[in-house]
């Protein structure tokens, strides 16, 4: 009777113990890969999408020697990450889809200074005045529609008609999404509070929710919803997914100037409780450089705009010289709060 | 009398252990575990009420919260009639019919749940863009869980004497009408408990909603959080959606302590007769095939074929390359068998208290541990990146968190393997060793740790399991630069990098489904329901 568990007491417990070790060996390994915090290496919070950071980091770091710590993201959450983080927050740079994300920071008084010679790489009026931030990329924000379930000629002439009568059921927004909250701020820029919440009280009446643009798109292209309003990239993304021949959504554009033409900067900064500054700086005017704007707008996984003068934009889009944006600078359109509010009141969050 | 013989204390504690106050150690250690399994809904309720009350009220009810719940009880609804009516049909078939091959179809019906709904749902997306919605929200997730239902309908199929159904046959009812009049009620605490809990999976469901781009509290919650919004709106919706689970888990656990239809005796039970189901075999064939097809085929072949098409439409130029795959795969293995052991351990002092001491205190410590059932992974991953960034700033973005957050997230599972194979000890045994002259940390070592072994290593395996599939918590609380399995998953088929996405997908159902295998045959297939 006491053989039984004696013997199983040499054996199991010796198992346990091995399998504990070994457990606690892979835990320590993935602890120090992840927080190798030596001088040769950065940590990015990163908002944009992950293929193209991942490009653009392996390049950084064949390049450099310099590692990069990624932590993806989405950009508001991140840049509310960083500031409930405080001053020791672990993060060198922040890199983001969208401008207000940064501004947001550096009202805080979160951000450093770049570097002029990396500024100077792009024209200014896409940076930040003061010099706290950088123009990557941009995009613009483009109307997509089914032809099946709209015709042409019905389309709306500026983004403020989504919200009438005439569109009631056939719209599709993601109003929690970055690209959306800017076009809200231009909005109140161009024709005031009021008016603008009045037009998201009618979009919440016109229109079916989705969390993000992809998810937009897609409607679009199957049907469900005739037309939204949209970051064309996302449009190229999910037409190299479903193929040329299957994409039923088409892109069209407001009348020349409307709000809903406006048009999105990505940008970076580095933090003022950065680590790792110098390496930073390095980043930051990796990303501005012919080597790594070129590369993008190459990529069949990124469809913006290099704002670098003279590299030539992704032959699926239209030249950049040939949009109509609204006349608004991307510094004016500040960080998201008086956006979220007026969603907020207008009950689409 | 004074001076009491080693021998008499050894004796008087084989005597009576279920009247004596519980170890004290193995009691705060029980009390710790369950605090920290309250952490999360604690923080999470905190969170959410901060700050005034009437700023609180306008939060909850806004008219999105209205249609949230619309959504995502809409959605339970339809998983639940569905799942339902395929698993009742599914079960009968394969438990009373001579449909071909029921032996086989035994072993293929629960299989969905070894494939994650997320995986499954990034297949069909890859499909086509038109999965997305409502629609093929509930396709996905119905065709993921619905063994949730099957496999109690199945057992309590299995278990049923057959000679009722025939007495009321004898009497003159139809095949059909003794069916709904004898056998269905009898069946009920089997349907409603696996409804419940496939409600409670579709409450708490993140990974398949948001690839499908359907709104529920989940994915809302995770929205609220991308958007930067303050804490205390992720919270409320939190607190809006724990209501709704433990609605769910309060009415299942009251479920399962019944016994409504027990018959006289337990007798000799015989098989049932298998029903003939004449031509009706070929339709019932096709109706088993479709459901399976659905659930586990057509997300494998489209895995597959992904596979085959990593250079053209991968639209991805970051290659994946063989040697970030194991990396990767070695990460998840890595978290599933750190998590596996720590809820483990975790969750035994807890399971053996329960086991053998029935008094209030430790009934109370047991019932906190299951209530992570109902509390979805988001909640607690949100809840910890408070905790970690208020009070232990030293483990926020460690792995060593994110294996806690697991542990939390799997205590139940653990719980409950453990305490069944601890129940099954012989008091006795201990207390020989006891009186024996061997101490106590040498009869745990000696005698309770192996006998419990078989719970332990079922617990460790589901946890592992488990942990390898899950994937908001992993999202929100993994270390800077780590990667697993479902984050490379998530992060390719989020960006529609479907073929990007495929290595990630096939390694995971494969450690998923070798897992649930091994599970099945070493410790019975009881293990897995």
């Amino acid at each position: 009777m006491f053989n039984h568990p004696r013997r199983c007491a040499s054996s199991r417990p010796g198992r346990l113990l091995t399998a504990l070790t070994l457990g606690a060996a892979l835990l320590f390994g993935m602890n120090t890969t992840a927080s190798a915090a030596d001088q040769q290496s950065i940590t990015l919070y990163a908002g944009q999408h992950q293929q193209m950071v991942r490009l653009l980091v392996n390049a950084f770091e064949k390049k450099s020697g310099i590692t990069v710590n990624v932590r993806p993201g989405e950009g508001a959450a991140l840049a509310s990450q960083i500031l409930r983080e405080g001053k020791r927050s672990p993060a060198d740079v922040f890199f983001t889809e969208n401008t207000p994300e940064l501004v947001r920071l550096d009202n805080e008084h979160r951000l450093a200074k770049v570097a002029p010679n990396t500024l100077a790489q792009v024209p200014s009026q896409y940076s930040a005045s003061n010099g706290r931030w950088l123009g990557v990329l941009a995009r613009q924000n483009v109307m997509v529609y089914n032809p099946q379930k709209i015709d042409k000629a019905d389309l709306p002439q500026s983004l403020m008609d989504l919200a009438s009568d005439a569109y009631k059921g056939k719209v599709a927004v993601s109003p929690a999404e970055g690209d959306f909250l800017p076009l809200v701020k231009a909005m109140a820029i161009k024709h005031g509070e009021a008016k603008t919440l009045q037009w998201l009280k009618g979009l919440k009446t016109n229109a079916k929710i989705y969390n993000e643009d992809e998810g937009v798109v897609n409607a679009v292209n199957n049907g469900s919803a005739a037309l939204g309003d949209i970051n064309d990239y996302y449009y190229y993304r999910v037409r190299e997914q479903t193929g040329k021949d299957a994409m039923k959504a088409q892109i069209a554009h407001f009348a020349s100037g409307d709000v809903g033409n406006l048009v999105n900067v990505s940008g970076v900064a580095i933090l003022d409780s950065a680590p790792h500054p110098q390496a930073a700086q390095k980043f930051l005017k990796f990303m501005v450089s012919k080597q790594a704007q070129t590369m993008l707008a190459n990529s069949q996984i990124d469809f913006e705009y290099p704002l670098r003068p003279g590299i030539a934009a992704n032959e699926q889009v239209e030249p950049f010289d040939q949009l109509n944006p609204p006349k608004i600078n991307v510094n004016d359109l500040g960080d998201n709060s008086l956006a979220i509010k007026l969603v907020r009141e207008a009950g689409l969050l | 009398m004074n001076s009491p013989s080693p021998y008499r204390a050894a004796a008087s504690t084989a005597a009576a252990p279920r009247d004596h106050a519980p170890p004290t150690v193995l009691l705060l250690l029980a009390i710790l575990v369950s605090a920290l399994v309250l952490a999360p809904i604690a923080v999470t309720v905190f969170d959410a009420v901060r700050g005034s009350v009437v700023g609180t009220l306008a939060l909850l009810f806004r008219p999105v919260i209205g249609h949230l719940l619309l959504n995502t009880i809409g959605l339970a609804v339809v998983c639940a009639v569905g799942s339902g009516l395929v698993s009742l049909a599914m079960a009968w078939l394969i438990e009373r019919s001579d449909v071909p091959g029921y032996s086989i179809w035994r072993v293929l019906a629960p299989l969905p749940l070894a494939l994650p709904a997320f995986v499954s749902s990034y297949a069909w997306l890859s499909i086509s863009p038109s999965f997305q919605g409502a629609a093929g929200a509930a396709l996905v997730v119905s065709a993921s869980y619905y063994p949730l239902v099957y496999l109690p309908l199945a057992a309590a199929l299995r278990g049923l004497d057959p000679a009722q159904e025939e007495s009321a046959r004898s009497l003159g009812l139809s095949p059909l009408a003794a069916f709904c009049r004898v056998t269905l009620p009898q069946l009920r605490p089997a349907l409603l408990g696996g409804t419940l809990l496939l409600v409670l999976h579709v409450l708490t469901e993140f990974g398949a909603f948001a690839l499908l781009r359907f709104r529920t509290f989940t994915t809302a919650i995770y929205s609220a959080y991308n958007a930067g919004l303050q804490v205390k709106q992720g919270a409320l919706l939190a607190c809006v959606l724990l209501f709704l689970c433990f609605l769910c888990l309060w009415g299942e656990q009251r479920l399962r302590g019944q016994h409504d239809y027990a018959s006289i005796g337990a007798g000799v039970r015989r098989m049932p007769r298998r029903h003939s189901l004449g031509w009706g075999r070929i339709p019932a064939l096709i109706f088993l095939g479709t459901v399976f097809t659905a659930a586990v085929g057509v997300p494998l072949a489209t895995i597959g074929y992904w596979l085959t098409r990593t250079d053209a439409a991968a639209m991805t130029t970051t290659a994946v390359s063989t040697a970030q795959i194991i990396r990767v795969s070695f990460s998840s293995i890595g978290y599933g068998v750190a998590a596996g052991i720590l809820t483990t351990a975790l969750a035994f002092p807890v399971a053996y208290l329960a086991a053998r001491y029935h008094n209030r205190a430790v009934q109370l410590i047991e019932r906190t541990t299951y209530l992570p059932k109902g509390v979805p992974g988001i909640v607690v991953a949100l809840a910890l990146v408070t905790l970690s960034l208020q009070l232990l700033y030293p483990l926020y973005q460690t792995a060593i968190l994110l294996v806690l957050a697991y542990a939390i997230i799997f205590m139940p599972l653990a719980v409950v393997s453990i305490r069944a194979t601890a129940g099954q000890i012989e008091p006795g045994l201990e207390n020989s060793a006891r009186a024996l002259g061997v101490g106590r940390f040498g009869v745990f070592r000696r005698v309770t740790l192996p006998l419990t072994a078989p719970g332990l290593g079922s617990a460790t395996a589901l946890v592992f399991i488990s942990v390898c599939t899950e994937l908001p918590t992993t999202l929100l609380l993994i270390p800077t630069g780590a990667h697993t399995l479902a984050t490379e998953i998530w992060a390719e088929s989020s960006n529609f990098a479907f073929a990007a996405a495929a290595p990630y997908a096939a390694v995971l159902a494969a450690i998923s489904m070798l897992a649930a295998w091994l599970l099945a045959n070493r410790f019975g297939r009881a293990a897995v329901a």
